[in-house]
């Protein structure tokens, strides 16, 4: 545009010196020009029409469209998989590379249709149902990449799902002649019936150089442990049955045998333990009089009674799961849904996901050798045991057996935690179903330790400009052995701190930290002033604590590292009236929170209360001015499912000269806000993590009849 | 014809365009994906087919459920196995014979030594090791009765360059008549192979015996057969062990250097390769990756233009100083895949970096290493700065934290090493009675928990907080009773009183063990509760058998003398309930280290701290008296048994021991007895001072077991709330407790 434009200003001024032929020929070439341009912007306007349509043409196609491919009978055949493969000898890691999100990237191959030179394709039903779910699956998640060359792992469009529509050859020709194949490296494969008759080889029979397998059904001879990923057989009754979450508990029938095709030998066992036990055991067995088909494999029957499956496994306790030909059974993906207890007989089976999942919770795997002793084994198990497998069992299903998707991303989650191990999920990410994720609690300082007494505490004192009753906190406190560094945080913009020599003299270094504005959570920044783990944070009008009380605080304090130790004490309280949490800071027997006024705690929960408070809270608390001890106390005991522990008795936190908590805490109006508090901040933890305890901690010899100046804090509880 | 040329100029570049805009579409359709990008519309590649509702199932449902089945029978196919799969290709199900283990539990699970010949050499570590499994609670001198072997003959080292390389190893286990072609065998290495390619060849055929051996290769592992066991040196202790070297979680959780290495460099041969390159990523000042090519008695002859300078860098630094002070450390390969450095770094709280690969880490089977250690690849070396760089504060804490578990429960002496490595075989023969993930990776630590007693967590004291369940609302007290029935104002008729009226008190059983036989039932007062009499047999370890009557989690447990009011009983328990894996109660006591005596003390006087809460009257876990009875050697309860003495400081040596903490003293009661009376004529055992001394000997002989001293102070009792606060009474819940 600026370029015709100059064209048009400049223009009538040249023309003149310009012979005509020249001029028509510039005038010819500039039209030109000009059009291109104007061509190139409308195009440059119009991408989203390019775009959408050929979204629309993708989006419209069919899978018979997919480009066919005609393989050469001698195009070169991969070689079988190596078993030695192991993720530092045949995966490439460079090509996953360092990455911030840490998350390898996936390429799928476009669909392709192979097919010999005879034009007989290479596999009898093409792609299925359930491939196509795991490819669209990965395809929309964040592992997903179209760049070819940026990604770390290829997965062929090619379906193996099911050795047995395959032909062995030319499915392996047809994976060699993919453009990125090099001897298979990063390429991931997915089988869930592998092997055929008579044999029935427990991995793939495709020859794939060095392509990484996710199979179900592998055994321990075939699987490359840290290589291959073995996943579930999956049961499309998945898809179709809704069969409704129970309630963990007891079941009419206790062991219950639903697959058909039990080996005679097997099943003469199972019915003389049905013979033994009685009732409690449910032998069932394709229904005779049912002809083949999608309606057959929804019954079972035992002597003439029809009983509908899977419903059925949801009646039993434990549900049996036998190996067949093949390791792998669908029917173990039926009775985990089912919330039935799988007792898993396959002698050197790899069961689904086991590099993450714990199968100990959620099964009872035995040798096919002791199944004459599975009765005796299963009623050992603990009722409450069982309960806790029924749920895992659920939970198993609906988060990696559920749908090819499921098993798809767990797959590459997998694979992911191998390449990113620094960043892999936990155990509890992995097995803990989100019902103990919710209520269980794992402390970021679970390390049972006693600090040593030696590196002291930190003393933070918040102000704004009651000097005269800081300046008697401060040398109240530096009276305290354990002292290790005077910490005032000056919330006051206003008004400067009083000058240094004004200061109390005291022996350990004094800072001063002045604030940007006056809020109260300035107290719990995690200041680098701050050196020691313990933190003791003090109003600066507690100058009623004695200095045994304080080092006895501390003492206390380094055996519970992981808690808020304190010395008010307060207590919440459900109203039944108004049903909602009530604040309570009467002369209670309880306690579920310590007031930070005067507590100390690791300088950890600094930054949990700066960095990782839940929600709007931190903000409500600098806005409302209040609760911010409230706060601290629901961060804590969240984190660690612990109470905090009140230490020495109670006194009466007043002073002459100043509005002291306890002067404060007696206006309703106070009350009232502190409630409101307690139930704004239930409701964004989404829980009350409060713990209420009965106890207080006081020195062994409190109140003994023994010589005062033998004891180590003497001066504990004087009013 | 300055004008011409600029239009010439202008003209081909606009031709330049257009054909750039006719030809290259490409370059224009990958502007357009990056600007369609940009607003958010990913492609969608993998393409919502229009017939996807007709795509063919992967199998039919009739496929699926039907199983072509077998021809042969599943038992022939099982003894078909066994030939086929044997040797490199081993494992428990073809290797092993189960039938040896057939008793269940601990009791079908023992191994015997052979017994070693006389001018046999046996290492420092071997004779360890072999220790380690005499005094284990699984060893047994006959051979008819044992599970697993362990051969007499010292294989820890096979480099035959070694002077401590045993020849004709294969001979000599030809001529065992119980070798078996290994079944069943154990055999421990730490060195295999030699210069230069150090390989896992032992040098004799070890058949299908199960290898624990350190630097095990992922490719030579048979997995669920072998055990990887980590390298330790002919200093590790025997027993206890040092404790790890954090004491104190310090925050933020960085330490004054990133990444530290200091060690040899290989110049040639196996492992050179990673070695080599260590120095790349020296700098200096966070991360310190120091060489030295000095080692080896020919270091000169390979040395290159490196070596000098890295030399003097070397020395520049101290190791020790480094470990403490770095917050993660290089663990690369040596010669063979593991190294010292590993367990040095893991017992440093210094988070091992590994770069080995291929190394089947220690007891991979159990332990979750990767919230451990940092699980890097040779390949990415100079990735690794970044990579440790990136892990967060959050990330570092945990990990750190998690070495220290690990250190303690499981590498910190031969002892638990070799215990670890029996208990991973015990839990592989008898499967379905096994410790699940979670109890090899959590505190305390596998080997503190016994399946036997439960494969359930929650009925375990340490577990509650993790599945985010409480402990039990009720107790059950177990009294300790040994002096006949003989009135009804015996102490422990008022005790019975006391106890039942609590509110939280589910059953009552009295263990009796007096010289005379237990009353009748009539004799007893009723009860609320149930009351059960046990015989115990006159052994004073049965008061802390794991009694099936006992079904409540919490035991309260008493002498049949002691004094405690309901209130009392009702706090302690509460207070239980806080603390549910440690010990609750009344009584405290204390030990101290007598310089002069080079001995610990025992003392019952009142002090300001204690280490011991006496099981007179207190609360603790069921568990902790199946973990008495089974964990605790026969040795030790014989002793107890034997003086009828001391099997309260057991206890508190075995609690403080799982959970590293002190005891709970509750309220201000410490007298928990009647003092003796005057008119009485009988002397109370406790008061006599042969006890007392007894009691000393205990505290001694106890930690010579435990191999360190686990008992741990106190400073702190915990009291009611208003405890003796200046408030009405009536306000006060336990008012019964100031005046007790």
């Amino acid at each position: 545009m600026y370029t015709s434009g100059k064209y048009s200003s400049r223009g009538p001024a040249l023309i003149p010196r310009m012979k005509t032929k020249h001029r028509i020929y510039y005038i010819t070439l500039f039209s030109v020009v000009l059009l291109g341009l104007i061509a190139t912007g409308m195009f440059q306007f119009w991408p989203h029409s390019i775009e959408s349509t050929a979204d629309w043409t993708l989006d419209k196609r069919s899978v018979h469209d997919a480009p066919l491919i005609r393989l050469p009978v001698s195009s070169p055949i991969p070689e079988r998989g190596d078993l030695s493969c192991r993720m530092h000898t045949c995966f490439d890691v460079y090509r996953c590379g360092y990455n911030p999100k840490n998350r390898i990237k996936v390429y799928i191959y476009p669909l392709q249709r192979f097919v010999d030179e005879l034009g007989v394709p290479i596999s009898s039903t093409g792609l299925s149902r359930e491939y196509n779910d795991l490819l669209s699956a990965i395809s929309d998640s964040d592992f997903y990449t179209d760049d070819v060359t940026r990604a770390c792992l290829f997965i062929p469009s090619i379906d193996v799902l099911n050795q047995n529509s395959l032909r062995i050859r030319e499915t392996a020709q047809a994976l060699a002649m993919l453009p990125r194949w090099d001897k298979g490296m990063n390429h991931l494969l997915f089988n869930m019936l592998p092997g055929g008759p008579p044999d029935y080889n427990t991995a793939l029979d495709v020859p794939r150089d060095r392509a990484l397998l996710a199979g179900g059904g592998f055994s321990t001879w075939t699987y490359r442990q840290g290589y291959d990923v073995s996943i579930p057989v999956y049961s499309p009754l998945s898809a179709d049955v809704d069969l409704p979450e129970r309630q963990p508990g007891p079941r009419h029938y206790f062991v219950l045998s639903s697959q058909t095709a039990i080996h005679r030998e097997y099943r003469a066992e199972l019915e003389r333990l049905k013979e033994e036990n009685g009732e409690a055991l449910l032998l069932l067995d394709k229904c005779s009089n049912l002809s083949q088909g999608a309606a057959s494999a929804r019954k079972r029957c035992y002597k003439g009674q029809v009983y509908d499956y899977p419903q059925i496994l949801q009646e039993s306790s434990f549900c049996v799961v036998l190996r067949g030909a093949r390791l792998g059974q669908a029917a173990l993906s039926d009775v985990l849904q089912a919330g039935c207890v799988p007792v898993i007989l396959a002698d050197s089976y790899i069961l689904p996901f086991s590099e993450v999942l714990d199968w100990k919770r959620a099964s009872v795997v035995i040798p096919e050798e002791k199944l004459s002793e599975m009765y005796t084994i299963l009623k050992s198990i603990p009722h409450r045991q069982v309960e806790e497998m029924q749920r895992q069992a659920r939970w198993f299903w609906e988060a990696y057996f559920s749908s090819m998707k499921a098993i798809g991303l767990t797959t590459l989650q997998i694979i992911n935690d191998r390449i990113y191990p620094y960043a892999a999920r936990t155990y509890e990410q992995w097995n803990n179903p989100p019902v103990v994720k919710w209520s269980s609690v794992n402390s970021p300082l679970f390390l049972p330790l006693i600090p040593p007494r030696a590196p002291g505490f930190t003393a933070v004192v918040l102000t704004y400009d009651r000097v005269e009753s800081l300046f008697r906190v401060i040398t109240e406190i530096s009276k305290v052995p354990s002292l290790a560094k005077l910490l005032v945080v000056w919330n006051n913009q206003n008004k400067s701190p009083p000058e240094e020599t004004l200061w109390p003299k005291i022996s350990v270094p004094l800072k001063v930290v002045r604030t940007k504005e006056n809020k109260l959570s300035n107290r719990f920044f995690p200041y680098d002033e701050i050196e020691t783990e313990a933190v003791l944070a003090i109003d600066d009008d507690i100058i009623m604590l004695t200095s045994d009380e304080l080092q006895f605080g501390y003492e206390v304090w380094r055996e519970f590292p992981d808690r808020l130790v304190g010395y008010p004490g307060r207590l919440h309280l459900w109203d039944h009236e108004m049903g909602k949490w009530k604040y309570e800071s009467e002369w209670t027997n309880e306690v579920s929170m310590v007031l930070t006024g005067a507590a100390f705690y690791h300088k950890y929960f600094n930054y949990l209360y700066t960095y990782k408070m839940p929600g709007d809270i931190k903000n409500w608390v600098d806005a409302h001015m209040n609760c911010e001890d409230i706060a601290m106390n629901f961060l804590v005991a969240n984190i660690t499912g612990k109470a905090p522990i009140k230490v020495t008795p109670r006194k009466k936190f007043k002073c002459p000269e100043c509005t002291a908590i306890d002067g404060l805490s007696l206006d309703q109006t106070h009350m009232v806000e502190r409630s409101e508090c307690i139930n704004k901040f239930a409701s964004v933890f989404g829980t009350m993590p409060l713990k209420v305890v009965e106890h207080r901690a006081d020195p062994v010899l409190y109140k003994d009849d023994f010589p005062e100046k033998l004891k180590s804090f003497p001066n504990i509880g004087s009013l | 014809m300055q004008a011409r040329k600029k239009y010439v100029l202008l003209g081909l570049c606009a031709c330049c365009w257009l054909v750039l805009f006719y030809w290259g579409g490409g370059v224009q359709l990958r502007l357009l994906r990056l600007l369609t990008r940009h607003r958010g519309d990913v492609m969608r590649p993998w393409p919502n087919w229009t017939d996807r509702a007709f795509l063919p199932r992967y199998a039919h449902l009739d496929e699926l459920q039907t199983d072509p089945g077998m021809a042969e029978s599943p038992r022939q196919r099982r003894q078909a196995w066994s030939a086929i799969y044997k040797d490199s290709r081993c494992r428990m199900e073809t290797c092993f014979d189960f039938s040896r283990c057939r008793r269940r539990g601990r009791e079908g699970f023992r191994v015997y030594i052979y017994p070693s010949e006389k001018n046999d050499r046996v290492s420092e570590s071997y004779r360890k090791i072999l220790a380690s499994i005499a005094e284990s609670r699984y060893y047994t001198s006959d051979p008819r009765e044992a599970c697993l072997f362990v051969l007499g003959i010292d294989t820890l080292d096979r480099d035959q360059l070694s002077g401590q390389f045993v020849p004709n190893v294969d001979e000599r286990i030809r001529g065992y008549p119980l070798w078996n072609d290994g079944r069943n065998h154990l055999i421990f290495n730490l060195y295999s192979g030699t210069w230069p390619n150090y390989t896992e060849d032992l040098g004799f055929n070890i058949g299908q015996a199960i290898l624990a051996k350190a630097s095990l290769n992922t490719e030579h592992f048979r997995p669920g057969f072998d055990v990887s066991i980590p390298l330790f040196s002919k200093d590790h202790p025997q027993k206890g062990g040092e404790r790890g070297w954090l004491v104190r979680n310090t925050v933020p959780p960085r330490r004054k250097y990133l990444l530290m290495f200091k060690g040899k460099r290989y110049l040639t041969g196996i492992g050179s390769d990673t070695r080599n390159a260590l120095h790349h990523i020296h700098n200096g000042k966070d991360i310190v990756s120091l060489t030295t090519c000095r080692h080896g008695k020919d270091w000169e002859k390979h040395k290159d233009a490196r070596c000098d300078h890295d030399n003097l860098e070397y020395e520049r630094f101290d190791y020790q100083e480094l470990l403490h002070n770095s917050t993660f450390c290089l663990v690369p390969r040596g010669r063979r895949l593991g190294s010292f450095r590993f367990l040095e770094s893991l017992q440093a709280a210094c988070i091992p970096v590994l770069l080995s690969n291929g190394w089947e880490l220690p007891f991979s089977d159990v332990i979750q290493w990767n919230q451990a250690v940092i699980e890097g690849d040779e390949r990415l070396l100079l990735q690794v700065p970044s990579t440790v760089r990136a892990v967060g504060n959050e990330r570092v804490l945990a990990l750190r934290q998690r070495t220290q578990m690990l250190w303690e429960a499981y590498f910190s002496s031969v002892d638990k090493i070799v215990l670890t490595t029996l208990e991973i075989i015990k839990d592989r023969v008898f499967s379905h009675i096994s410790r699940n993930k979670y109890m090899w990776n959590y505190l305390p630590g596998g080997l503190l928990v016994l399946p036997e007693y439960s494969t359930h967590l929650a009925h375990f004291p340490f577990y509650y907080l993790g599945l985010g369940v409480t402990p039990g609302q009720e107790f059950t007290a177990v009294i300790h009773a040994v002096s006949p029935l003989v009135s009804q104002s015996q102490p422990i008729m008022k005790l019975l009183q006391v106890v039942s009226k609590s509110k939280y008190c589910s059953q009552i059983i009295i263990l009796w063990n007096s010289e005379k036989p237990p009353p009748s039932r009539s004799k007893w007062p009723p009860m609320p509760v149930p009351l059960t009499v046990t015989d115990g047999r006159r052994k004073t370890t049965s008061r802390f058998l794991p009694h099936v009557a006992i079904e409540t989690e919490a035991v309260l447990s008493l002498d049949e003398d002691t004094v405690l009011l309901t209130s009392e009983v009702n706090f302690a328990f509460l207070v239980w309930r806080s603390f549910p894996e440690r010990i609750v109660g009344y009584p405290p006591r204390s030990h101290f280290w007598d310089p002069l005596k080079r001995a610990w003390g025992y003392t019952s006087k009142w002090t300001n701290d204690y280490s011991i809460v006496l099981t007179g009257a207190a609360f603790y876990h069921r568990y902790y008296h199946y973990l008495f009875t089974h964990y605790l050697p026969q040795s030790l309860r014989t002793l107890v048994d034997r003086t009828s003495n001391c099997e309260d400081i057991l206890m508190n040596f075995l609690v403080s021991a799982v959970t590293h903490q002190p005891p709970i003293k509750v309220a201000q009661r410490k007298q928990y007895k009647e003092l003796p009376s005057p008119q009485g004529t009988k002397s109370v055992p406790w008061a006599n001072p042969e006890h007392f001394n007894q009691r000393q000997e205990c505290i001694n002989t106890f930690a010579n077991w435990f191999g360190y001293m686990p008992l741990v102070h106190s400073q702190f009792r915990l009291d009611p709330v208003l405890f003796k606060d200046q408030v009405s009474v009536l306000r006060k819940k336990y008012k019964d407790l100031e005046r007790a």
